[in-house]
């Protein structure tokens, strides 16, 4: 069984890793991004997005003030949970503690009354996702997710007959949408089939792959390219001030769905890529892991 | 492009020569304030009250910074914008009312405050989304903080900025966009990428 103190204090760890630095995959993105812009004011903010997170890695601070709501995956076996509620306790713990040390900033409310619980947590927050497995280790993943990129996510229920083609107009019609609000350059979810709340989720999930990561299915795989390029050839550029990386990546995940629905969902990742995770074993043995 | 180095309070001459895609960094008292300060100060306003700072003539900064309290003294660990967009619905009363002369954010507002500027001479300068800790590095002092009953995001965080930039000139007092010239542009590429599609 693994302990309440290892899951609380890999928790906090998971919370400033993601906070206070970049994943190597985005680093190496965001600095090819850098090289490729030529114009003064997209090469300036791509600049200003490397200096920054060599700022933040130095201080050990977080990179953006807007440090996200708490989104969870937990995947492995599950087995090596011995009491649910005192793993999402242990789990509530390590974020309230990141929350007052890291710091990160207080942002959960009320949907309504907006009223902040001052600590990051609330009803059903942190949000916590499993995926069990055979595995020996559970792998847990911090995602925090900042809401101006969050806010650029969209779901439609096409038809069938729309297609391959209504897929592909639909994720551009999102990305022109969205401009340079998500802070671009981005990396792009896209969950397509099962129904409206698995496409939603899964396009989520694709968010935690790593940049340049393909699908390990053929036609998958060249989809994610062929929108990659296309997205790129916006224009929209670093911020929206225009430039020549809108994306740094983009991710397809699909479910098979009812034959006569085609439910495809968009999710947005500013350019933090935030995510961390780790494995725990059943011995305590802990091995983090890159990106 | 020019590049100016400016101190608020901000002259209404000081904003009118900027022109979209100059280069401003900023020195001097900063008020932060994003959604919930654009909701309250202007109903006070409707009931004849004022807020609890004065932005005439100063720089509104639509961010919602995370700050931490080290014994009496707060201080700012990072603070970048965040997505100005939220505020198009208030701005450009907000700009009349209260006379701002500049806002920093990012990723543009809409036709009307391009308009309010125009009108009463204030600009929109875009910081880099996300380079909080960037940012944080140029706020020297914390003068105080008002309306802390919103939280933290939400209130109004009174900051002593030096050397704060590079800040892109993104909407400028000529009624003039960058965000608006990148949407015409990004109306035609859109034709490249749906080649791309086999749209």
């Amino acid at each position: 069984m693994i302990d309440k103190e290892t899951v609380e204090n890999r928790v906090f760890e998971l919370l400033k890793k993601a906070s206070t630095g970049v994943p190597p995959d985005v680093r190496k993105a965001l600095e090819n991004a850098h090289s490729r812009e030529s114009e003064v004011v997209p090469k300036m903010q791509m600049k200003a997005i490397l200096k920054n997170v060599e700022v933040a890695e130095t201080n050990s601070l977080p990179l953006c003030q807007d440090t996200g709501v708490h989104i969870f995956f937990v995947k492995g076996n599950l087995k090596l949970i011995d009491s649910f509620s005192e793993f999402e306790e242990s789990i509530r713990n390590g974020l309230k503690r990141a929350t007052e040390e890291v710091p990160l900033r207080p942002n959960a409310v009320h949907p309504i009354t907006r009223k902040n619980s001052g600590d990051n947590t609330g009803v059903r927050m942190p949000y916590i996702n499993y995926i069990p497995t055979d595995d020996p280790w559970l792998e847990i993943t911090a995602f925090p997710k900042g809401a101006g990129s969050e806010n650029m996510s969209f779901m439609s229920m096409l038809t069938p007959s729309q297609g391959l083609k209504g897929i592909k107009k639909f994720v551009l019609d999102c990305v022109i949408r969205s401009g340079g609000k998500p802070c671009t350059p981005t990396v792009i979810g896209v969950g397509i089939g099962g129904t409206s709340d698995i496409a939603m989720h899964i396009a989520k999930e694709a968010l935690l792959r790593p940049i340049g990561d393909r699908h390990p299915e053929k036609d998958m795989a060249e989809l994610e390219e062929e929108l990659l390029r296309a997205m790129n050839e916006t224009g929209i550029g670093p911020m929206g001030l225009g430039g020549k990386t809108t994306v740094l990546d983009v991710h397809v995940e699909y479910a098979y769905c009812h034959t006569a629905s085609l439910p495809v969902a968009v999710n947005t990742q500013c350019w933090t890529g935030r995510r961390a995770r780790a494995r725990i074993y059943e011995n305590g043995k802990i091995e983090n892991m890159e990106g | 492009m020019a590049e100016y180095r400016l101190k608020t309070p901000l002259r209404e001459e000081d904003v009118r020569k900027l022109n979209i895609g100059d280069i401003v960094y900023l020195d001097g008292i900063i008020y932060t304030g994003r959604d919930e300060v654009h909701i309250h100060a202007l109903e006070l306003a409707k009931e004849g009250k004022n807020p609890p700072v004065d932005f005439k003539n100063m720089v509104l900064f639509h961010c919602g910074p995370l700050m931490k309290k080290y014994g009496e003294e707060w201080k700012v660990i990072a603070a970048g914008p965040t997505t100005s967009s939220r505020m198009n619905g208030l701005e450009p009363e907000f700009i009349e009312r209260f006379g701002v002369r500049a806002i920093i954010g990012k990723g543009g507002m809409s036709g009307p405050t391009v308009e309010a500027m125009q009108k009463h001479g204030a600009v929109y300068l875009a910081m880099t989304g996300g380079a909080a800790a960037l940012a944080a590095d140029s706020f020297k002092k914390v003068h105080g903080v008002e309306w802390i009953e919103f939280g933290m995001p939400e209130a109004i965080w009174i900051l002593e900025a030096e050397n704060l930039g590079p800040l892109v000139v993104g909407i400028d007092a000529h009624g003039n966009s960058i965000y608006e010239n990148v949407d015409e542009a990004v109306a035609r590429n859109r034709k490249r990428a749906e080649s791309v599609l086999g749209l």
